[in-house]
């Protein structure tokens, strides 16, 4: 259906009908996490690197479920604290994948897990001059976006709250200002609770909203799934539509002329 | 002789010598087109496995995709 629309996503020269981007951790199993894309129709995943289990190398892989070949792996670097560690995640990532597509997330404190920032820049100057596309994991802070932006970011993901909170969109003015100063897409990550929080990302002009623990944390994934799908569309077509004026007393639906 | 590698952090002593990369993998039971291997912090590219051979001492990161946000 959105298809006719011709509204696609564009990523760093890459198309995807879906706005939509879900995660990969924390399902119950690979099944339920390859159930849990296909109800939501979304055409990107993000993954985490991580050493391979010697003592089980038959142990289920994540590809074995999830295709890399119909479906984008977004490889993150989750748990990286520094700017060398995720450089050289990323480096293992894309020769374990073959792309160059990278989300880039330099944490500082574990409690709360917010993006060092002066890491996350530095880190980004090195992955751009060693040819990579990168969609970077920011705060929702505009001046720090804007610096991303001139640096190269192919994508400006701020969070929404803090990740795994399921708090929504704590600053929509802040993620507004965002939106309206950035050139290349915007991606709500981190802090989407519900749909209703995806529905509000995308009404305030995001491009794609990242979601994984709503959806793995529901008590029914699968659902969850489909429900931020529709989510996301509402919320773009909303967007693209242009909501009605509020106003602050009521106006009529029906004609007042004419009454019997 | 027995090498000695380093493997994810781990010690392995037990190693045939003059092992590559793609041998090594296969020694260790690995799916070869899922993983990536980064030797000594530098990434050994793929088309090289059967070329690039391991020297006693060496440390290895072996690495794949799993689930994550």
């Amino acid at each position: 259906m959105l298809a006719n629309t011709q509204d696609p996503l564009i990523v760093a020269g890459r198309t995807f009908q879906s706005r939509l981007i879900i995660g990969t951790g924390k399902f119950a199993d690979y099944q339920q996490n390859a159930d849990a894309l296909t109800a939501s129709g979304a055409e990107i995943v993000t993954v985490a690197v991580r050493r391979v289990n010697l003592s089980d190398p038959s142990a289920p892989m994540l590809a074995d479920f999830i295709d890399p070949a119909s479906t984008t792996y977004l490889p993150n670097t989750a748990g990286c604290f520094t700017g060398e560690d995720a450089v050289r995640t990323l480096r293992l990532a894309r020769e374990a994948g073959g792309w160059n597509l990278v989300k880039l997330e330099v944490l500082s404190d574990p409690k709360h897990l917010y993006p060092d920032m002066e890491e996350t820049m530095r880190a980004l100057a090195l992955l751009k001059s060693d040819g990579f596309d990168v969609m970077v994991y920011c705060t929702d802070d505009p001046v720090f976006a804007r610096k991303l932006e001139d640096q190269g970011a192919d994508a400006i993901m701020p969070l929404a709250a803090p990740i795994g909170s399921g708090l929504g969109i704590l600053n929509p003015v802040n993620i507004r200002l965002i939106v309206e100063q950035t050139k290349v897409p915007v991606v709500v990550d981190a802090g989407v609770g519900t749909p209703s929080d995806a529905v509000i990302a995308m009404e305030l002009g995001c491009d794609a909203v990242l979601a994984n623990s709503a959806i793995a944390a529901a008590k029914d994934p699968v659902r969850m799934a489909r429900a931020m799908k529709h989510a996301v569309i509402a919320g773009r077509e909303a967007y693209l539509a242009g909501r009605m004026p509020k106003k602050m007393y009521a106006d009529p639906s029906s004609p007042l002329a004419g009454l019997i | 002789m027995a090498m000695h590698l380093i493997i994810n952090g781990e010690d392995h002593d037990d190693l045939p010598d003059h092992l590559t990369v793609a041998g090594l993998i296969t020694h260790l039971g690995l799916p070869e087109r899922k993983i990536a291997v980064e030797r000594n912090l530098e990434v050994i590219p793929k088309s090289t496995f059967d070329t690039v051979v391991l020297i006693n001492h060496d440390a290895l990161e072996i690495i794949h995709f799993i689930g994550g946000g």
